[in-house]
């Protein structure tokens, strides 16, 4: 049986006028990978910051383990914090800071000093406790304030954009080894990022925030293959989003669907399992694996197709200019609702 | 229509500008950029090193010398003599003491009056309530000093204001015990050490106030969100966050309230008992006596003191957060 780390019922934070967090229930099972996906100002590091205890909610309710959370000081909390910019404390060394924890718990010298030594043998930082925040690289910091979130030995971990201030590289090693580390230990971890790709590849489950609210919970795959709602389609991966004018000339209905641009060929529609619609190639941008190419429909619509640069050497390929003929699987196709746009 | 087709057909808008002889040297200054910072850094280095420094250094030397105290005259010779008295002379000595004493209480006293207020400055005040304070702390020190000291003549003297309010609050009596106290008493409160005392508390509090202020104000507000997270209660992170963040703010305060008690001479006149501070004799050595090499080496003495502070302060790791 899987019990419940943090359940957010009908939970809002209003400032004045604005709804940070709007009227949001989620429910985040113990030991799960949570991603809270959306771009800056949706309300994912509030809710975030409403778990953690440094943001209260305006209305709702907030468990965490069960026990009603709102009215709880951070420091009556049973989740720890690791911060987008790592918040090390710059007046104590890298052990002090891992043993702050359990120091402020009561925890004795040498037990804690054992601890902390421990947590930063686990994060590849054994012999880094003498140091001080201002000798080591971002990445190092960045392990430095897991551990010393992790020494505590918390039931949920909040991550706040921890790999932001990352470059690609360190960040793809990063998202390996907390994905690691998260199946080693068990414990929860909420994680805040505007990364789609980071998301992605490594929760259990992705919670998709837009203008406060969620528009979708659901596993990375079938956010990305069942996207419910034209944002979730645009924002996870790329989509072409067809509605309107164009959904009707080529489906016959109105109903809005995305079609994501791996899935279109330059091709007439081969059967009646396949669909398509016309217009003409405006540009073709390289990408290294892939290149985009993007057309314009008849309705003046802007549609992305990508096509694998294994073949992309195909001199039956159109140049920009070209007239072109478009088509996809019908079960490519993903029908959404009207989300909160 | 286009736009293209409606504009006038002009010589185009970017065109070489004539080069000027302003022109080619700012060209010159930019390609030679050390030969420009040399001649901007010249003037202020010159007058830091030959006015600010240069100066303090005549003064050490001159404590050097040697005083006839037959004729009265300065001589260029040198001597330790004066150092010697420093030391040897118990009134001297005194002196020093006396100086030190009360430059430490001040310090103390300032600090402890001034983190509750820095701290609501730097953490909660905002929008008018900020400006409000800024204000408020910076006020004293844009009235006349002379007058400050005046007033407080009059504030602290018997039948003064203090005196009445005292009464009416029927503690007279507890005054009383006070001023009968040894060190810290005397006739009344405009003649002891501790009326000499709340006026220099009074009128160097701003100079603990505005760095602690400054020094709060840097503490990043997600340190302290990281302390609560890691579950230490805010007393807690007040003391093994806050303070040690915030102590480079108290000595760099303190630097101020010490050196300036340490310097001045109006207050120990004005106010409390009679018996010299080091100012008040460096004044009436090179004022009245005309004695300037025993002057100088009382001032070397603050130098040293805050030196000493300093290096200590050091040891101690209060910049260890800068």
């Amino acid at each position: 049986m899987t019990t419940t780390a943090v359940q957010f019922t009908n939970v809002s934070r209003h400032y004045g006028t604005v709804k940070a967090v709007d009227d949001v229930s989620i429910t985040i099972a113990d030991g799960e990978f949570f991603s809270m996906l959306g771009p800056s100002g949706s309300g994912k590091t509030t809710c975030l910051r409403l778990i953690a205890g440094f943001e209260q909610p305006t209305s709702g309710s907030i468990l965490i383990h069960g026990k009603e959370a709102a009215g709880l000081p951070p420091y009556e909390r049973d989740v720890n914090t690791v911060f987008q910019d790592y918040a090390l404390f710059p007046h104590m060394n890298i052990l002090d800071n891992v043993a702050y924890g359990l120091m402020v718990k009561g925890v004795g010298k040498k037990e804690r000093y054992k601890e902390a030594e421990a947590a930063l043998g686990m994060v590849a930082l054994g012999d880094f406790g003498g140091r001080t925040p201002g000798q080591m690289s971002g990445g190092q910091r960045q392990r430095v304030a897991l551990a010393r979130a992790l020494v505590n030995r918390p039931r949920v971990l909040l991550l706040d954009e921890p790999l932001g201030a990352l470059d690609l590289k360190l960040r793809e090693q990063m998202q390996t080894e907390l994905k690691t580390l998260q199946r080693k230990l068990g414990i929860t971890f909420i994680y805040v990022t505007h990364d789609q790709g980071e998301a992605l590849s490594m929760s259990d489950r992705v919670a998709v925030f837009n203008k406060g609210k969620i528009e979708q919970v659901d596993s990375p795959r079938n956010l990305y293959t069942k996207p419910a709602t034209p944002f979730v389609a645009d924002f996870v991966g790329t989509s072409n989003v067809i509605e309107g004018e164009l959904a009707q000339v080529i489906t016959g209905a109105a109903q809005a669907f995305s079609v994501r641009p791996e899935h279109i060929h330059f091709a007439q529609p081969a059967s009646a399992d396949h669909l398509g619609t016309q217009g003409t190639l405006i540009d073709v941008h390289y990408h290294g694996a892939t290149s985009r190419f993007e057309i314009k429909a008849a309705t003046g619509q802007l549609l992305a197709v990508t096509i694998s640069n294994r073949d992309a050497e195909d001199p039956t390929l159109p140049r920009p200019g070209d007239a072109v003929a478009l088509s996809w699987a019908r079960q490519a196709m993903v029908p959404l609702s009207a989300g909160t746009r | 229509m286009t736009m293209a087709a409606t504009l006038p057909v002009t010589a185009p808008v970017v065109t070489a500008r004539k080069g000027g002889p302003l022109r080619a040297v700012s060209s010159f200054l930019y390609r030679r950029s050390t030969l420009y910072l040399l001649l901007l850094l010249t003037p202020p280095l010159l007058w830091f090193g030959v006015v600010y420094l240069g100066s303090l250094l005549a003064l050490l030397s001159q404590s050097f010398y040697t005083f006839d105290d037959f004729t009265m005259g300065v001589t260029p010779d040198f001597t330790l003599a004066n150092y010697k008295a420093l030391f040897t002379d118990a009134a001297n000595y005194d002196i020093v003491l006396r100086t030190l004493g009360m430059a430490a209480c001040v310090s103390i006293a300032s600090a402890i009056l001034a983190f509750p207020i820095a701290y609501y400055m730097a953490r909660y005040a905002t929008g008018w309530r900020k400006g409000f304070f800024y204000v408020a702390v910076m006020l004293p020190m844009w009235a006349s000093y002379i007058v400050k000291v005046y007033s407080w003549t009059v504030i602290l003297a018997k039948g003064g204001i203090v005196y009445w309010m005292i009464g009416k609050l029927g503690l007279t009596h507890a005054l009383e015990a006070v001023l009968a106290l040894p060190v810290v008493g005397g006739n009344s409160l405009s003649t002891s050490n501790l009326g000499r005392f709340l006026v220099f508390t009074y009128i160097w509090l701003p100079f603990m106030i505005l760095p602690i202020q400054a020094s709060i104000e840097r503490i990043p507000a997600n340190l302290l969100q990281a302390s609560a997270d890691l579950g230490a209660r805010p007393q807690q992170t007040f003391r093994t966050v806050i303070l040690p963040l915030a102590i480079p703010g108290v000595v760099a305060g303190s630097i101020f309230t010490f050196s300036l008690t340490l310097g001045d001479f109006i207050i120990p006149q004005l106010v409390g008992p009679s018996g010299l501070f080091i100012g008040t004799m460096v004044y009436t050595m090179q004022g009245s006596i005309g004695n300037i090499p025993m002057a100088a080496a009382f001032t070397v003495v603050p130098v040293v003191i805050i030196g000493v502070y300093l290096a200590i302060a050091k040891r101690l790791g209060a910049f260890d957060a800068l």
